[in-house]
């Protein structure tokens, strides 16, 4: 495939589908979105399959000289590569998701949805600091109109929220962005990743850049735009924005804030940590008193992220594994759980949990796989969630015992909101006739169903797939962070083996 | 003194002077019903200056061989740039101003004659090279865009603007000449690069003070905050025609002019202006996106709009670099085309008995009946709010780029954080065409010159418009080169 600009195309199907869509009959512009979101589904596995695993460090790349002041320049390692496959893999069950729910506008919502996955795999191919920030913004126009046009009661204040959070905190990284391209003279991402910035520079760097990360993260205390929009975006929307969107923030902590500041990194890791350790324990018991289920979930992808931002500043290989892991993992499970809550909301429409219950009785297939998806968010060994968080936590241990600690609460309150939820949901007697005399799953709803809860038990059993891509990266970044690498709380030391004395107890008993 | 030399390289205005007054013959014997005739002379007069101007452009003309008339006018470069965005604005509001006035049964004959010797002013203006040309420029600009104003002479509102126009106008030209006699008193001399060599040695207190009343009268023509209040009452007021000359043509000259200036003639003493840029284009940023927020006329939200836009462009001023005079001049550009777009859509906006629509409300919905003015009017909006992939955010990225490249990173970063502020209000309009029950106001059809006219400006404000970033950044460049020989 050398030469071939595969990424090129992958932005260019859903590109010019999404024009497709505004000018074709309404009836026909989800047909045309799902033809073009498994187009580039195959581009996907095409490129996965073509990816030369250990081989150079940036595969695909492709450049021209079209702007001035910056260039079309696109490439691809391990990381980026597993979350282009995430964003291939959730697009056409966005586009299933929405197939017979959304009965408004059609063309245009299509339309939305493709421009944003064009905008999601520009952001991970983006090898130009320019064009990243580009297609890392743009993505706030279609889902401004997403969440507005489609959504639920308060979408237009969640609207607004969505949009001017991420807006305010992503000027100022362009500022930094301005700052960094002067001094180092490229805007070539990866020169930049190798560039040293002074330190005393890079503190005010990494915290422009964190203000946009952290809103897109999200990190507490600025997540509160997140329930909002989670809640009002339809079910599609709700799938991306937990399945893709959220990932951008991690992506630019490992693409930009670590290789880049690895100083100022370690110098604000205790602040992350705070954050984050406040993150999964007040998110995780505000999500136990949660009535709605779209914001339950909601809330526990803030908690959920707050491990991922402990992995990510844990400074070693297992951390930021852990932490990839724990991205694609969520990308998955919490897009499943929302498709779930999509399906019994299309029946039904309404989230309140208490409308719900024994939904195990009539809809047993959809229990098992609701139970699946679950379990998974919990972190159950055998699926997705556990691997990552094993990892992260793991990574972090080394750093410190407490943070591991707290976070770790995080898992046993995610089981308690979890189970809870499904508790309410699927078993206990059925209270309410509707919801007892809903239908199960129908065809469709397998079709998206089935895929998901696949790669969720393939990752959960053979990791080894999703790790082998990004271990050389992982392994680089890591190599790249050692010069700045803080400290463990806990030191270990040798122990002194008691050989001799051993041997001579060993001597005597006989 | 070669005059034969002059009047070659002022031919674009000979064209236009001679023109014009034998269009007004034509006017004086056709009548109103000669207006069309004389409408689609005009744009062919304009054209053939268009033409006329280029070769300066890429030819890289510059310095004293451009030099006309004792260094009264300069053909240069900058002079070029800015003279092409005057001319196309220009032909493009007598364009759709022909069916406007046609629908209002209200095209008279002098209409196109004054866009003419407007457009002859501002070219005046950005070719000056000396406060007396400046002066002269800037008054045949002026009256002829008071009288263009009140054009719509059955419509009060028309009258008021042009009368309002005309009473803060000529105060502030007093107060610009009352600087400029402050200036040649304490330099003794009115062009430009003495101006500049006089105060070389540093700046008397008397020059000082007719610094900042030039800059207080220039800053009233660029409609930069403190002195805008003029703005959103003549924008609402004139004609949607007008509106869009004086957001586009009059914008570039009077921002040519303040740039001549302030690099040309004081450039020698830019620490003692940039401090009062900034408090202006701060200032501008911020109250050009407050007052916006409770409009409720689209005309007025456009006048607004154009005085937050004119703060970022002084940004790109107040780095009293040749890379922010290039960034500025790259933001008009685009601001040109964003406002075309802009005001052309409102054009096409009319209700049922072909009345013009400008109440934001009555736009609810719009995406529903009319989806493509309702994109092209949102991508004009999320253009203005500068957020990618519209081309609006080429405009800021280049000025805040000159600016972090000046370090001036504090400015930056408060400037583009307000931009968020600005942005609140763009999004409404979003809001209410996208998101609210349809109001079912709109209903006329438009004309198709408007139609094309608004494709082709949303064409060039959509992300297309990035494929024009290097011709336009080299243009600029070159323009700017004008304005900074050795820099």
């Amino acid at each position: 495939m050398n030469g071939f600009p595969i990424l090129s195309l992958m932005l260019l199907v859903p590109l010019v589908a999404a024009v497709a869509c505004l000018v074709v009959p309404r009836e026909q512009a989800r047909s045309v979105a799902l033809v073009a979101t498994l187009i580039d589904f195959v581009l996907g596995v095409i490129l996965w399959a073509q990816f030369d695993i250990g081989g150079a460090q940036w595969q695909f790349t492709e450049s021209a000289a079209l702007f001035a002041g910056f260039s079309w320049k696109l490439g691809i390692d391990g990381i980026a590569l597993l979350l282009i496959a995430l964003t291939v893999f959730l697009m056409p069950v966005c586009i299933g998701a929405s197939w017979t729910s959304i009965d408004k506008r059609q063309g245009e919502y299509y339309a939305a949805f493709l421009l944003m996955e064009t905008l999601m795999i520009g952001v991970f191919a983006a090898q130009d600091i320019f064009l990243f920030y580009i297609m890392f913004e743009a993505g706030l126009i279609p889902m401004y109109l997403i969440i507005g046009v489609w959504g639920g009661v308060d979408r237009i204040y969640a609207s607004y929220k969505f949009f001017l959070y991420t807006l305010l905190g992503s000027v100022l990284m362009l500022i930094a962005m301005f700052w960094m391209v002067n001094e180092a003279g490229t805007t070539d991402i990866p020169t930049l990743m190798a560039y040293n910035f002074p330190a005393q520079a890079q503190t005010w760097l990494w915290l422009a850049f964190f203000a946009s990360f952290a809103v897109k993260m999200p990190m507490w205390p600025v997540h509160t735009w997140l329930p909002d929009a989670h809640v009002q975006a339809p079910t599609g929307g709700s799938v991306i924005l937990a399945g893709v969107l959220l990932k951008m923030g991690g992506y630019g902590f490992i693409r930009f804030s670590l290789p880049m500041f690895p100083e100022a990194s370690a110098q604000f890791a205790p602040l992350v940590f705070f954050m984050s350790m406040a993150a999964v324990v007040i998110t995780s018991l505000i999500a136990l008193v949660q009535t709605d289920m779209k914001k339950l979930i909601a809330y526990s992808s803030v908690a959920h992220m707050a491990i991922v931002t402990v992995g990510l500043f844990a400074f070693n290989q297992q951390g930021l594994e852990g932490s990839m892991l724990i991205m694609l993992s969520h990308g998955l499970v919490a897009g499943a759980l929302f498709l779930s809550v999509g399906v019994i909301y299309d029946r039904l429409h309404t989230r309140e949990i208490a409308r719900y219950g024994g939904l195990s009785i009539n809809m047993p297939y959809y229990a098992v796989f609701f139970l699946l998806f679950t379990m998974a968010s919990i972190g159950l060994p055998g699926t997705s969630g556990f691997v990552g968080e094993f990892l992260s936590l793991l990574g972090i241990y080394q750093i410190s015992s407490w943070v591991a600690l707290i976070c770790t609460t995080g898992i046993i309150l995610g089981a308690a909101y979890m189970l809870y939820l499904y508790r309410r949901v699927a078993y206990g007697e059925q209270k309410n006739a509707d919801a007892a005399a809903m239908p199960d799953l129908d065809k469709r709803e397998w079709a998206m169903m089935v895929p998901l809860a696949a790669v969720v038990l393939w990752m959960g059993v053979y990791p080894e797939s999703f790790i082998a891509p990004m271990r050389k990266d992982i392994a680089a970044l890591d190599a790249r962070l050692a010069q700045a690498k803080p400290k463990g709380d806990a030191q270990p030391t040798a122990g002194k083996p008691m050989a001799i004395a051993h041997e001579a107890a060993h001597g005597e008993a006989h | 003194m070669d005059f034969a030399r002059s009047l070659a390289l002022t031919a674009p205005e000979i064209l236009l002077s001679v023109s014009g007054l034998v269009l007004l013959m034509v006017a004086g014997w056709g009548g109103d019903k000669a207006s069309r005739l004389i409408s689609i002379a005009a744009v062919a007069v304009l054209t053939a200056c268009a033409f006329l101007t280029a070769p300066t452009l890429w030819g890289q003309a510059m310095g004293a061989e451009v030099s006309a008339f004792g260094g009264q006018h300069r053909a240069d470069t900058f002079a070029a740039f800015a003279k092409l965005l005057i001319y196309a604005s220009a032909g493009v509001t007598l364009i759709i101003a022909q069916p406007f006035f046609d629908k209002a049964r209200a095209m008279r004959a002098e209409f196109p004659l004054l866009v003419l010797f407007a457009s002859l002013g501002m070219g005046m203006m950005v070719s000056a090279g000396d406060l007396l040309a400046l002066y002269i420029g800037l008054e045949l600009n002026s009256l002829a865009s008071y009288v263009l104003a009140s054009s719509l002479r059955t419509d009060e509102r028309s009258a008021e603007s042009g009368l309002k126009y005309f009473v803060l106008g000529s105060l502030a030209s007093g107060i610009l000449l009352f600087g400029m006699s402050l200036t040649y008193g304490f330099t003794g001399t009115t062009s430009f690069a003495g101006i500049n060599a006089a105060l070389a040695g540093g700046l008397p207190t008397g020059a000082t003070f007719g610094l900042i009343f030039m800059l207080a009268g220039l800053a009233f023509k660029i409609s930069a905050a403190p002195f805008h209040m003029w703005t959103p009452d003549v924008y609402e007021g004139a004609p949607t025609p007008v509106t869009t000359f004086f957001a586009t043509a009059s914008k570039v000259a009077a921002l040519g002019l303040l740039m001549r200036v302030a690099f040309e003639a004081f450039g020698g003493q830019a620490q003692a202006w940039q401090q009062v840029v900034i408090f202006m284009a701060l200032l501008s940023i911020v109250i050009g996106a407050l007052g916006a927020i409770g409009q409720n006329n689209i005309k007025r939200l456009m006048a607004y709009s154009s005085i937050n836009n004119v703060g970022f462009i002084l940004i790109g001023l107040a780095t009293a670099t040749r890379a922010g005079a290039s960034a500025m001049l790259v933001y008009i550009a685009i601001y040109v085309a964003m406002s075309v777009a802009g005001f052309v859509a409102v054009l096409l906006l009319r209700d049922e008995n072909g009345e013009q629509v400008e109440a934001i409300s009555d736009l609810a919905g719009l995406s529903k009946t009319r989806p493509w003015i309702a994109l092209a009017m949102a991508s004009v909006m999320f253009s203005l709010a500068g957020i990618p992939p519209l081309f609006g955010f080429w405009g800021k990225f280049v000025v805040f780029q000159a600016a972090v490249q000046a370090d001036m990173i504090v400015l930056a970063a408060i400037g583009i954080a307000a931009s968020v502020i600005g942005a609140f209000y763009y999004l409404k309009v979003v809001k209410v065409m996208y998101f609210d029950e349809p109001a079912d106001v709109v209903k006329g059809a438009g004309e198709t010159s408007h139609t094309v006219l608004l494709v082709l400006s949303t064409l060039a404000i959509s992300p297309l418009g990035y494929l024009g970033t290097k011709c336009v950044g080299t243009l600029a460049n070159y323009a700017a080169a004008a304005l900074f020989p050795v820099g």
